[in-house]
Formats: C-alpha cells, sequence, structure tokens
C-alpha cells in the first residue's frame, strides 16, 4: 500500500499483534519490523507463545488482533502469497515416517514444483548435514538428531525467502550443533526467525532480539547487541540457565 | 432476522398459536376418515415445516460465515440447529401419536415423509458431538458450518431418496385425492404454521440474546481476571522476580 | 514483477505427486487394504451365520453387500488423513505452493482406488458364496462405481473433520452413516432388482443411477467449496 517508499519493504512488519486460544491470551501486544536479509531471535521462558508467533508469521495461524506483514503480504488475507517462500523448521519434523529420507525429499521436492524433482539440491543438502549415506532409513527407522538434520534439508530445499525455525538444535549434540549452525546463517536473500531457549546464541549473532514475557507480553525488542544480563534476568526471572 | 420490534414477538408467537388452538378446536372440521386425532396434523405439520426451514436458515448462516468469518453468524447457524433438533424432537413425538391413533402402530416405516424426517433428525443429532469434539474456537465453528451447509444440501437430497424407495404411499391429509384440503382446514393450518414459525424465530432470539450474554460475562470476567493471570504467572517463576524489581525500587 | 507467483504448482500435477505419496505409503504398509478386505471376508462369514442363509437374492443380497462395503469403507475412511495430522502433512501443504483443493483431490482419488481394490476382491468372493445367478454383476459394477464415488466424497470431508477433532474415531461413523443414508438408499434399490434369483430386472435401474449421480455431483461440488476451510489452522 505504502508504495512510495524508496527504500525495501521490510521484510515482517508486526503491529500490536495478538492472539487468543479461547479465554486464554497467549500473546499480546507484539510490535517490530524486520529489514529483508536480517535475523530475529525470539526469546522468553516456556508458555510465553514464541511458538504461536513463529506459526502466525508462518501464516498458519491467524491473529486474533493487530495486522502484520510478511514478504509483502498482508496476514490473514494475503496468506497464499506466502506458499512456497517460507521455511518452516518446526516442532513436527513434517516427514512421513514410512518413507526414506530422500522419497520425503523427493516429495517436498515435487510439491514445491522444483526442478528435476530437485534431484541435485537434494543432494547437495543431504551432504551438508552428513545423511547422503543414510537418507535411503526410513524416518522411523531414525533417531531424532537424524530426523531433525533430515527436517533441515526439508526446510531448507525450496530456497526460502523466510525461514522459521523453531529451537532448531534441540536435538543435537555440540559437535552436530557446530556442523548445522552455519546451514541456519545469514545467507543472501534470506530472512531469518528463529526461536531459541539459549539466549548465549541471540547474544553472539548479529541482529535482533525480541524477548516475550511469560504472559505472553513483548518484554523487549533490541539489538543483540544492547543484550545484557539485567534484561535477560528479568526476561526469565532467574538468569540464562 | 430483524424484526423491528423483539419485545413484542412473543406476545405475537403466543397469540397466533393460542388463535390457532382455538381454531384446531372449534373451527376446523372433523376429518372424516381419521375423526379428532386427526388434529393433531395441525402440531405436527407446522413444526416439521418449521424445523426444516431452521435447518435450511442454519445452512444459509453457515454460508455467510464462512464468506464473512463473522462469528455472530455461526452463533446464529448454531441456535437455529438447536431449536429445530428439539422442534424434531416434538415432530417425532407427534408423528408417533398419529402413527399409532389411525394405524394403530407407534412406528410405520412405509410412511417416507415421517422415515426421512427421522433420518435428517438422526443428522443433525450428530452437530452437538462434531462441535464438542474440536476445542479451538474458529476451527469449531468452521467445522460447525460446513456441516451446517453439507446437512443443508442433504435434506432435500434424503427426503427425495426416502420417496422414491417407497412404492406405497399412504393418502394424506395434504394433497389428498379430493382436490387438496377444505379451506377451514386450510386456514386453520396456516396460522398455525405462522404460530409455530413465530414461536420458534422467538426461541431462536432468546437463545442467542442469552448467548450473546453470557459471552458478555465470560469476556467481563476475563478482562477481571487478566492482571491477576499476569501476577500468577510471574509467581510461578518461584519469586525470583520480585528481588529484582524490589532491587529496582531501591 | 510478482515473485510470489513465480513458483506455484499445478493443482492437477500436486494433487498426482500427494496421490502417489499416499499410494507408496500403503502399499508399503497395507494397514488400510488389509484392514478392508480382512474385515469384508469376516462380514461375510457372519452373515452366512447371523443370517443363517447359504444362498441369498434380491435385497438381501444387495443389502449384505452393500452393509459390507460401507463398513469396510468407514475403515479406510477413518484413516485417510491421520499420517498427514500426525506426521505434520497438513503444515507442509500449507506451506507449499499449492491449492488446497490438490489435497482434496489427492484423497477422494486415493479412497476410489481402495475401494475399487475392495469390491474387486469382495464381489467375486460374494458372488461364490452368496449368489446362484451372475448375469446382474456387469450392471452391479456401475452402481459401485457410483457408489464409491460418494463414498470418497463425503468420506473425505468427514475424515479431515474427524482427524482434526479430539474424537477422531468416534466421529467418523457418528457423521458418515447418517450421511451416507440416501446414497445407501439409492444404491441398494438400484442394486436390488439386479441380484433377483430369476434374473436381473432393469426397470427402476436409469431412476436410481441418476439418484446416485446427482447425490455425487452435489457433495462433489460441495467438498470442493468448503475443502479450503477445512484444512485451514
Amino acid at each position: 500500500m505504502a508504495a512510495a517508499e524508496p527504500t525495501p519493504p521490510p521484510a515482517l512488519s508486526i503491529k500490536a499483534l495478538g492472539r487468543d486460544f479461547n479465554e486464554a491470551t497467549v500473546l499480546r501486544g507484539v510490535e517490530l519490523e524486520l529489514a529483508a536479509g536480517g535475523s530475529l531471535a525470539i526469546l522468553g521462558p516456556n508458555g510465553a507463545g514464541k511458538t504461536t508467533l513463529l506459526r502466525i508469521i508462518a501464516g498458519l495461524l491467524r491473529p486474533s488482533r493487530g495486522s502484520l506483514s510478511v514478504l509483502g503480504a498482508e496476514l490473514p488475507r494475503g496468506r497464499w502469497q506466502l506458499r512456497g517462500r517460507v521455511g518452516m523448521l518446526g516442532h513436527a519434523p513434517l516427514l512421513y515416517r514410512e518413507l526414506s529420507g530422500r522419497e520425503n525429499l523427493r516429495f517436498a521436492a515435487r510439491l514445491h514444483g522444483l526442478k528435476d524433482d530437485g534431484e541435485g539440491p537434494i543432494e547437495a543438502l543431504l551432504e551438508q548435514v552428513g545423511m547422503s549415506r543414510r537418507a535411503d532409513l526410513r524416518v522411523e527407522e531414525m533417531s531424532a538428531g537424524m530426523v531433525q538434520r533430515l527436517s533441515l534439508c526439508r526446510a531448507l530445499l525450496p530456497q526460502p525467502e523466510l525461514l522459521l525455525a523453531d529451537e532448531p538444535l534441540s536435538h543435537l549434540d555440540p559437535g552436530a550443533r557446530r556442523e548445522l549452525a552455519p546451514l541456519l546463517g545469514p545467507a543472501p536473500g534470506r530472512t531469518r526467525v528463529i526461536v531459541s531457549h539459549d539466549p548465549s546464541t541471540a547474544q553472539t549473532e548479529p541482529g535482533m532480539v525480541l524477548g516475550l514475557g511469560a504472559n505472553g507480553s513483548q518484554a523487549f525488542y533490541i539489538d543483540s547487541g544492547e543484550l545484557d544480563l539485567t534484561i535477560l534476568e528479568t526476561l526469565y526471572g532467574g538468569g540464562p540457565k | 432476522m430483524s424484526a423491528p420490534s423483539p419485545r413484542i414477538l412473543p406476545f405475537l408467537a403466543v397469540g397466533l398459536i393460542a388463535t390457532a388452538f382455538g381454531l384446531v378446536f372449534f373451527y376446523a372440521p372433523l376429518e372424516a376418515d381419521q375423526g379428532f386425532i386427526q388434529k393433531i396434523f395441525y402440531l405436527h405439520v407446522p413444526l416439521a415445516i418449521t424445523a426444516l426451514v431452521g435447518f435450511m436458515l442454519a445452512a444459509v448462516h453457515a454460508i455467510i460465515h464462512l464468506r464473512t468469518g463473522d462469528p455472530i453468524h455461526d452463533a446464529r447457524a448454531y441456535v437455529s440447529i438447536h431449536m429445530s433438533v428439539i422442534f424434531g424432537v416434538a415432530v417425532l413425538l407427534t408423528g408417533a401419536i398419529w402413527a399409532r391413533a389411525s394405524w394403530g402402530k407407534w412406528w410405520v416405516w412405509d410412511e417416507p415423509t415421517l422415515v426421512s424426517f427421522l433420518i435428517v433428525f438422526l443428522l443433525y443429532a450428530t452437530y452437538y458431538p462434531l462441535r464438542y469434539a474440536i476445542v479451538e474456537r474458529d476451527r469449531q465453528a468452521r467445522y460447525a458450518s460446513v456441516f451446517a451447509i453439507t446437512a443443508g444440501a442433504f435434506v432435500p437430497l434424503n427426503f427425495i431418496a426416502v420417496r422414491l424407495a417407497e412404492p406405497l404411499i399412504h393418502p394424506r391429509t395434504l394433497g389428498a385425492a379430493n382436490g387438496g384440503l377444505p379451506a377451514e382446514m386450510m386456514f386453520t393450518f396456516l396460522v398455525s404454521l405462522a404460530g409455530m414459525g413465530l414461536l420458534w424465530v422467538t426461541l431462536v432470539r432468546f437463545e442467542l440474546a442469552a448467548k450473546a450474554s453470557r459471552g458478555h460475562l465470560k469476556r467481563l470476567r476475563r478482562n477481571l481476571l487478566d492482571p491477576d493471570q499476569d501476577a500468577i504467572a510471574t509467581r510461578g517463576l518461584g519469586g525470583r522476580i520480585e528481588p529484582l524489581i524490589e532491587a529496582e525500587r531501591a | 514483477m510478482n515473485p510470489e507467483l513465480r513458483r506455484r504448482t499445478p493443482t492437477l500435477r500436486a494433487a498426482r505427486v500427494i496421490l502417489a505419496k499416499d499410494l507408496r505409503i500403503e502399499l508399503r504398509t497395507l494397514q488400510s487394504l488389509s484392514a478392508m478386505l480382512l474385515f469384508s471376508l469376516t462380514t461375510f462369514v457372519l452373515f452366512r451365520y447371523g443370517l443363517d442363509r447359504t444362498s441369498l437374492e434380491g435385497s438381501l443380497a444387495s443389502g449384505v453387500l452393500l452393509m459390507t462395503i460401507l463398513f469396510a469403507a468407514v475403515l479406510g475412511i477413518g484413516r485417510l488423513f491421520v499420517a498427514e495430522r500426525e506426521q505434520g502433512g497438513f503444515d507442509a501443504f500449507a506451506l507449499a505452493p499449492i491449492d488446497g483443493s490438490a489435497l482434496f483431490y489427492a484423497k477422494v482419488t486415493a479412497q476410489l482406488i481402495y475401494l475399487a481394490i475392495l469390491e474387486a476382491f469382495a464381489l467375486p468372493v460374494f458372488a461364490v458364496l452368496f449368489l446362484s445367478d451372475w448375469s446382474g454383476l456387469g450392471a452391479l459394477t456401475a452402481v459401485l462405481a457410483l457408489l464409491n464415488l460418494g463414498l470418497a466424497l463425503i468420506g473425505t470431508i468427514v475424515s479431515v473433520m474427524a482427524t482434526n477433532s479430539r474424537a477422531r474415531d468416534l466421529l467418523t461413523p457418528l457423521l458418515l452413516l447418517p450421511l451416507l443414508v440416501p446414497l445407501m438408499i439409492s444404491a441398494a434399490s438400484a442394486a436390488a432388482p439386479l441380484l433377483d434369483a430369476d434374473g436381473p430386472s432393469f426397470a427402476e435401474f436409469p431412476k436410481w443411477l441418476a439418484l446416485l449421480g446427482l447425490y455425487d455431483l452435489i457433495f462433489g461440488l460441495i467438498g470442493w467449496a468448503v475443502f479450503d476451510y477445512l484444512i485451514e489452522d
């Protein structure tokens, strides 16, 4: 609507956003703007509405109040414009247990209409997460860490402009975290929103940080450089674990 | 559903129904074959027509609900179906009484209209378990609307199928072979139909109003409780935040 | 100009992809199909003793056959969306550049295929076990085809509702059976004269086929129109 702006439109613009589940308010007063190509870390204690916010941004859930625009699409009305441009790495791996890793990825590639059923990108991604040789196992035979790697491949496969990740490295050991972290890192043309339980990652990475309080209200929205122990202690009521 | 004066509606409904009863007992002629019991016709058929029209209205509200997303139309569809199901119980009861009196059996399977109505009633009875099986309110409303639309389309198909399947049709009061209803019977029937229709509308409005005030109460209570909720959440953190606040104040 | 439109997967192509995925999983696990086939065979045996008859004809024959198919179909319908629900398929579809109706087409077709396989098994078994005259079976397949379409259409609508509720196994038969009454009346009325002991009669056949077709058409249109509302969160 605001076409007269010379700067590129923000990837994410959220105003007075709130969400209820029946009588309970799980998210309230979220207000932020994120430039295209930027990264946003969402911090907060359990039940602060982090996952809810992520699902609303993905267009999977309607907001109860407020307005938001994601990649230039006004949600929830313009949800169809987002389809195929958002990669989501959530709690559910979005993989079929009875299919092998490769079959799952090929299915995703076909749904997204990738060229040659995504043959090249699939192999490249599997190589990057160290799954090339184990990708013909069925998902039900895989360990949690392998499923997590595969799920990451699935989210990155369509080369999303917006990558949403919900505690993406939670099932992995430290070695695997180091191995996979670059895949989740900044990339040209990609905006990232990452929910984290671990404030230290947010502190070390450049970008914006959104803090959600225990009742789902916005505690702060600051640059990661401004993040310090006092702010975190207030947010978590006890300091980072 | 925007009649000008809702206050007058209940009185109008009661008045019309009282008039209809007067007409049924003192004005409408006795039917030659069936005698006095035929008078249940003036209760049974208007109830059935009102219930079916109510189901159709619910489908219309459901379509509007899906198009606009406005929860009021879901509430209207819900209350319409609810009231029509209650009317439906009365239809089946009066139908059974009528069947017992004229054919000696409480239920007759070769009476297609009654059987069709039973099937429709059974379908709409599943509306409640569907609603209550879905916790999240938006989804509940959407699914209930889809049900109301599907069931609305189902009603005429069901009547066609049951009627076609039944080659033996009993002679009925309405549309009888000898040129339809006598004028006195028709008039009584129409007054009764109008009375039942108004009664349905009145009850639907009452329940909608009750629902609205219940919802209002819930919202008020939530607004009252909300700060407390925050406090509970804060306390849930093991009292670790109070020292921080205290420290800030000091 | 419109980058958001650059990668939309055509609906029929997406439906084919989803269908292929469903068939691959079904072929690998045989969960629905084996249950449906086994159920139909057991039910025939039960009817043999429940009715105490070794041969059937007319309305009794059509009743036994159609009720068996109906209840076997309910088994498959209940499972249509379980994998999508439990393994996150609904989210994946909502994120992918596809139309919601692709999922509808895919699931209806999958159910049609399961029903065709079920009947390819159950009809010969039924004929061998109970029928003395087989001349009406050809016409019967036309009735079954239209019945299958109705079962698949209503089944898909009901299944997605039941799957997303907390009373999944309860809700599927509860909603499904009353909705299928007109369909079953039509199918039974069409099938009964075909299974008469003294050869099939076709007097009312076109009328019932037309009603079956009308039912399929109306619920096909409704399913197509409302399906998007059923899969959004």
